[in-house]
C-alpha cells in the first residue's frame, strides 16, 4: 500500500526537529537570538509609546512576527541550498517520497521551533520587562492561528525562494538583506505608523507587515488600534494576505523546487 | 521480450555544452539490455559517461536522444507514476554527505516509511554489518561504514532493480568481501543489479556481464571471463633459467610446460602460467581508443 503523503510528512517533521535540536548553533541562533535582541532593545528604550504601552510590549510583537520570517523563510532559503549541496535532496529524490511530504516536514519544523521561540520570548519578556501577555481567549486564538498560518506561509515562501541561490555558500548573502530590509520597512524596529508612506505601501505588499500588525493586535491594548495607519487592526485583511501568499508560494514551490542543482 | 528485460536502452545520447569547449557528447549512442536477476557491471575510465548513463536510467537526468525503459517505464516520462516506479528501484549514489546528525538506526527506520513493502530495518542494518553502529551518529562513521549505510538505504525498499555507483570505495578488503556476499544474496533473491565500478576484481567477482564504456560509447558487452577475447588470449609462461627470468606467450601453454619440464628434467624453477587478467584486457581495451 502506498504510504500516506501527510503521515510521511509528519514523520519527516519529527526527523527534521531531531536534526535541528542536535545542531547547537541553529538552536542558539533561532531560539536565543530573539531573546537577546529583546534584552538589548528593552534595556535601551525604556519609555512608553502610549499610555500603558512600553516599547518592549511593542517590540515583542515585531520580534515574534519577524521570528516567523527568520525561522521559516530565511532559515529554509539558506538550509535547502545546503541540503542540495550535501546530496540530501538528491537521495530523497531517488526514493518514492513526495515533495509535499518534504514540504510538510519543513513546516512542522518551523512551527515547532516557533512555538519554542515564542515561549522563550514571552517568558523572558514577562519576567524581565513586565510584558503583558494576551488577556482574552479571543486574542490567544488569534495568536494561535497567526503562528500557524504564519509558519506555513513563511515555510512555503522559503522553499520557493530556495530555488534562487545557486549553492549553500552564497545563500545567506542573497537572503539575509531581503529579510533585514523587510524588517525595517514593516515596523519591527520602529513604530510602523511613523514610517514614510512609500515605505508603508511597499511593506504592505509582503506578509511581514501584516504579521507584525497581527501580533500588535494580540499584544497591544485595543485602544492602540486607532494609532494604526488604517485606524484598525484589519484582521480579515491579514488573513487574506497570508492565505494569498501561501497559495502563491505553494504554486511557485511546486513549480520551481529543485531536488538538485543539475 | 520487452517485459522480460529490466533495463532496455537504444541509441542513448546526452550532450553537454561547455563555454570553453562547445558541445561534447557525454553519451554517444549506447545500447544496453539487462535481464532481470542479473548483475550487470559498467566499466570505464573517469569521464567515459558511466555516471551520466546511470543517472539517466535513475531518472535524475534528461537525455538528448534514444529510447530508455527501466522496469518497462521511461524514467524521463514518469508523471503520476513516479511513486510506483521509485517504489520499485533502489539507488546507491556516489559519495553522499547528508543526515550527519541522525543515527544509523533512525535513518534506516525512517527511510523504510517511504516504501510500500520495505525490508525489516533491523535486518538490513545487520546485513550491511552496521549492527554495532546502529546507535552511532552518522558523522562518526568511517568512509566505509558510511558507504554501507548508503547501501542499506538503497535496499530498504526491497527494490526490483538496485543501482550501485562505485559502492565499495573506501572499504577494507574484509568489508568488500562481505559486501560482495550481500550483493550476490540480493541477486539470488531476484534483484537486478546495475553496478558501476573502478575495481576490475569487483566486476570479475560479481558481474554476470560487463560493458566497457569509453568516450560515451560501448566497446564491448561480454562476460568477465571472455571480455576482449580473454578466454582465447595467449597465456604468459615465465620461469627462471641460469639466474635470468624468461618469459614467452603461447596459445598452447600446457604443451610449452611439458617441453620445459623435459628440458629441466622435472620441476621448472619459479614456473608461472598466467592468463591475462581482466585488468590487463581492460587496460588494453581502453588504451586502444
Amino acid at each position: 500500500m502506498k504510504p500516506n503523503i501527510i503521515k510521511v510528512g509528519f514523520l519527516r517533521g519529527g526527523l527534521e526537529i531531531r536534526q535541528f535540536m542536535r545542531q547547537r548553533e541553529s538552536v542558539v541562533f533561532t531560539l536565543l537570538f530573539p531573546v537577546m535582541l529583546l534584552f538589548i532593545f528593552g534595556s535601551v528604550f525604556k519609555g512608553d509609546l502610549a499610555p500603558g504601552v512600553t516599547f518592549s510590549q511593542y517590540f515583542v510583537a515585531g520580534m515574534i512576527a519577524s521570528g516567523l520570517v527568520n525561522t521559516g523563510f530565511q532559515q529554509l532559503a539558506i538550509m535547502i541550498p545546503i541540503e542540495r549541496d550535501f546530496g540530501t535532496l538528491k537521495r530523497l529524490r531517488g526514493t518514492p517520497v513526495s515533495p509535499i511530504s518534504y514540504f510538510i516536514g519543513k513546516a512542522v519544523l518551523v512551527f515547532v521551533a516557533m512555538v519554542v521561540q515564542v515561549g522563550a520570548l514571552m517568558g523572558f519578556g514577562a519576567a524581565l520587562f513586565g510584558l503583558d501577555l494576551p488577556n482574552t481567549t479571543e486574542r490567544w486564538l488569534r495568536f494561535a492561528w497567526l503562528i500557524l498560518l504564519g509558519s506555513i506561509c513563511s515555510t512555503i515562501l522559503g522553499i520557493a525562494f530556495s530555488a534562487i541561490p545557486k549553492n549553500g555558500r552564497g545563500a545567506s548573502a542573497v537572503v539575509s538583506p531581503i529579510v533585514i530590509i523587510l524588517q525595517f520597512f514593516s515596523g519591527v524596529f520602529f513604530v510602523f505608523s511613523t514610517l514614510p508612506q512609500w515605505m508603508q505601501q511597499f511593506a504592505a505588499l509582503f506578509p511581514l507587515k501584516w504579521l507584525t500588525q497581527g501580533m500588535r493586535s494580540v499584544f497591544l491594548p485595543e485602544s492602540f488600534a486607532t494609532q494604526e495607519v488604517a485606524k484598525s487592526w484589519e484582521i480579515p485583511q491579514i488573513a487574506i494576505v497570508l492565505l494569498t501568499w501561501t497559495v502563491v508560494g505553494t504554486i511557485l514551490a511546486l513549480r520551481t523546487f529543485k531536488w538538485s542543482d543539475k | 521480450m520487452a517485459n522480460e528485460s529490466a533495463i532496455f536502452v537504444r541509441g542513448l545520447k546526452k550532450t553537454y555544452t561547455s563555454k570553453a569547449n562547445g558541445p561534447k557528447d557525454a553519451v554517444a549512442g549506447i545500447d544496453l539490455d539487462v535481464s532481470r536477476g542479473e548483475i550487470f557491471a559498467i566499466l570505464g575510465p573517469n569521464g567515459a559517461g558511466k555516471t551520466t548513463t546511470v543517472e539517466i536510467l535513475e531518472g535524475y537526468r534528461d537525455r538528448d536522444g534514444g529510447e530508455v525503459k527501466v522496469l518497462g517505464q521511461d524514467p524521463a516520462k514518469l508523471g503520476t507514476d513516479n511513486w510506483s516506479w521509485r517504489n520499485r528501484i533502489g539507488i546507491v549514489l556516489q559519495s553522499t554527505n547528508d543526515s550527519q546528525d541522525l543515527s544509523v538506526a533512525e535513518t534506516v527506520h525512517h527511510f523504510a516509511n517511504y516504501y510500500s513493502n520495505p525490508r525489516d530495518p533491523e535486518a538490513v542494518i545487520h546485513e550491511v554489518g552496521l549492527t554495532d553502529k546502529a546507535k552511532a551518529r552518522i558523522q562518526t562513521l568511517s568512509g566505509g561504514q558510511r558507504r554501507r549505510l548508503d547501501v542499506a538505504l538503497g535496499i530498504i525498499g526491497n527494490p526490483e532493480i538496485l543501482f550501485l555507483d562505485e559502492p565499495t570505495t573506501g572499504f577494507d578488503p574484509e568489508a568488500r568481501r562481505a559486501f560482495w556476499d550481500l550483493i550476490r544474496k540480493l541477486r539470488d533473491e531476484g534483484t537486478t543489479i546495475l553496478l558501476t565500478t573502478h575495481y576490475l576484481d569487483e566486476a570479475e567477482a560479481l558481474a554476470d556481464r560487463v560493458a566497457v564504456i569509453v568516450d560515451g560509447k560501448i566497446l564491448e558487452v561480454s562476460t568477465p571471463e571472455s571480455l576482449g577475447g580473454r578466454n582465447t588470449a595467449k597465456a604468459r609462461i615465465a620461469w627462471l633459467e641460469n639466474g635470468v627470468k624468461q618469459e614467452i606467450e603461447s596459445d598452447f601453454p600446457a604443451a610449452e610446460v611439458v617441453k620445459l619440464s623435459a628440458r629441466f628434467g622435472g620441476e621448472v624453477p619459479e614456473l608461472t602460467v598466467i592468463r591475462p587478467s581482466l585488468e590487463d584486457i581492460y587496460l588494453k581495451m581502453i588504451g586502444q581508443v
